[in-house]
């Protein structure tokens, strides 16, 4: 079943502003991570605006779901979520990496709405592993979210806290991995391939989901299955394309780590702009 | 004279563990497969349902523990300080230093005195690890009585907290009715005035039997222990560095970046006068009892107070 053609554009709509927040704030930080915090953007999205319990007027409420950003280097995507949410102002953006900002190139805990430091790979799912048991062990209701790359599965500690989650039954997590299939040397299987993804999860103990990133119908669906499951922790392998929703960023590793010129910040605005009208006028 | 009790702070740890657990209700203790060593054991038996094994992991269990603390447990994390340290580092620092989580190391097995396991189990370097993370707190008790006030008082503080236990059997030098532990403050032990010895962890009581053979040969020495290694108690070093000239450090750990550099480092900044450091020398260890490992890397009273004569025959 598909969900309300409402909720969908609001999400589109949602989605897109998120997506101009990352191009702003990597254009003015002149560096940062565009392709994999637009390959994000939807689910982002997703989470913030159907399914977590956040509180915007009070970010560190006890009783709060968690969100960790695993792979911390796509922050521009949290950032602008969290900003879209109405943890800080959407113009906050624009001081992104700067000097004094509080908006730091990786998450950081001071931030609103950030839950936990994280930008070495492979560690965020670690953390998420801890708040899920600190939830089991106080028979807490809240869950807890956390996205990885397809390239951070290269880390050995995420199978370290593979095996931890499904010892510990821990179905108050869900991670989601971004399997847009381009790290920053190249495709994930020239590199040092960590596929097959869902028969590795399987293989530690995990429930497993596949979705497509970037239709909020086939998300949903995902989710809702997701939180059916009990006694094991999830993943979601999101097959995604990174750079999504930039045409020229798309499946373009060159954009994995490289900030616009004035000229391509005004075109992927431009494109953005154009998209927001659409669903806009549709709404 | 009655008899000397020797306990290892390892069994000081679990024991303190235990006796704590009612009192801090938010405590959870992890462990990498080494309970049996580590002495979590004992908490495991008496606390099954607040224990964690994390399996033979230690990369992950500093980041569940993190987790656990950045939703509002008190977690203590244990391994051998090796791994704790070592293994673990760049997760301590960035998952637990870097948002300054109130995660408690507990790391057992630190040090020379780990003994026939050999050198790829004999931390030297975990004092000069944990000291550069911003916001960590370093503590390396001398004895038992210590080692118990150490776990207490490191629930208490607000943040991260290396504890640093050992393996050996040491003697128990606090009175556990009298003594009182301030984080953060240095213990004048004995007072002297021709030379200061800085000493920390099983080298504190080598200090203090150095202190009393050299107080037969007409020399005066002042004895400070030094418990918490970060934040250094640089009154009481600087003090000592006026008032007797020389410094003599002792530590279980490497002369490079623990407390033997800490000293150092007060001392050049406010009061230069000469440091000579007692340690492992830049070396790696190698298996053999831990009594006779001492002896021979120099982790003896016999050597701390060779080097003091040194020092004072150098003023």
């Amino acid at each position: 079943m598909n969900m309300d053609d409402l909720l969908r554009r609001q999400l589109q709509i949602h989605a897109c502003k998120i997506r101009m927040g990352i191009i702003e704030g990597v254009y003015n930080a002149k560096s940062g991570h565009p392709g994999g915090s637009l390959s994000i953007a939807d689910v982002l999205t997703y989470l913030y605006f159907t399914r977590m319990h956040v509180y915007p007027d009070n970010p560190d409420f006890a009783e709060r779901d968690r969100f960790v950003l695993s792979k911390g280097h796509t922050a521009p995507a949290l950032y602008a979520t969290l900003a879209e949410r109405g943890f800080f102002p959407m113009d906050e953006m624009k001081t992104l990496r700067h000097i004094g900002a509080r908006l730091q190139g990786h998450p950081c805990i001071t931030i609103p709405g950030v839950d936990m430091s994280s930008g070495s790979l492979g560690q965020g799912i670690s953390a998420a592993c801890g708040m899920a048991l600190a939830g089991k062990h106080r028979s807490d209701n809240y869950r807890v979210y956390t996205i990885l790359g397809d390239g951070e599965l290269e880390e050995g500690q995420v199978w370290e806290a593979a095996m931890f989650a499904a010892h510990y039954g821990l179905d108050n997590l869900l991670a989601i991995v971004d399997n847009n299939g381009l790290q920053i040397d190249g495709k994930i299987t020239d590199v040092c391939s960590p596929e097959p993804i869902p028969d590795k999860f399987a293989a530690f103990g995990w429930h497993v989901i596949e979705m497509d990133a970037h239709d909020f119908d086939d998300i949903d669906r995902a989710f809702r299955e997701a939180e059916r499951v009990t006694q094991q922790p999830v993943v979601i392998i999101q097959h995604s394309t990174k750079g999504k929703g930039v045409s020229f960023m798309e499946n373009q590793v060159g954009w994995h780590g490289t900030a616009p010129n004035t000229e391509q910040y005004e075109k992927a605005m431009a494109e953005l702009t154009a998209e927001l009208s659409r669903l806009e006028a549709e709404a | 004279m009655s008899e000397v009790i020797k306990k290892a702070t390892r069994e000081s740890y679990g024991e303190a563990l235990v006796a704590l657990a009612e009192k801090y209700p938010n405590l959870v203790v992890l462990d990498a497969d080494l309970a049996a060593a580590t002495k979590t054991g004992m908490f495991k038996k008496a606390y099954a349902d607040r224990f964690y094994d994390c399996g033979i992991a230690e990369a992950n269990m500093m980041g569940v523990a993190a987790g656990l603390a950045a939703a509002g447990m008190t977690p203590f994390a244990s391994s051998f300080a090796m791994f704790a340290a070592g293994r673990a580092f760049e997760i301590v620092r960035n998952s637990i230093g870097y948002p300054h989580l109130n995660v408690k190391i507990g790391a057992t097995h630190a040090g020379i005195s780990v003994g026939e396991d050999g050198a790829t189990h004999q931390c030297c370097e975990d004092i000069a690890l944990m000291r550069t993370i911003p916001g960590m707190t370093v503590i390396n008790p001398a004895d038992d009585t210590e080692a118990k006030a150490a776990v207490e008082a490191a629930i208490q503080h607000d943040g991260p907290v290396y504890c640093r236990f050992g393996r050996l059997a040491v003697p128990v030098i606090n009175d556990p009715a009298t003594y009182k532990f301030e984080l953060g403050k240095g213990v004048q032990l004995r007072d002297g005035s021709d030379v200061t010895v800085v000493a920390t962890g099983l080298m504190v009581n080598e200090a203090l039997n150095a202190a009393e053979t050299l107080a037969g040969e007409g020399i005066s020495v002042r004895v400070i222990n030094i418990h918490t290694i970060k934040p250094l108690d640089k009154d009481i070093i600087i003090k000592a560095a006026k008032e007797t000239g020389t410094i003599v450090t002792a530590e279980e750990h490497s002369i490079i970046g623990g407390l033997g550099s800490a000293v150092a480092e007060a001392v050049c900044e406010a009061c230069p006068v000469p440091v000579r450091r007692v340690g492992v020398n830049d070396t790696f260890g190698h298996s053999g009892p831990a009594v006779e490992l001492l002896k021979q890397f120099g982790l003896s009273a016999e050597h701390i107070a060779e080097v003091v004569r040194e020092a004072v025959k150098a003023k």
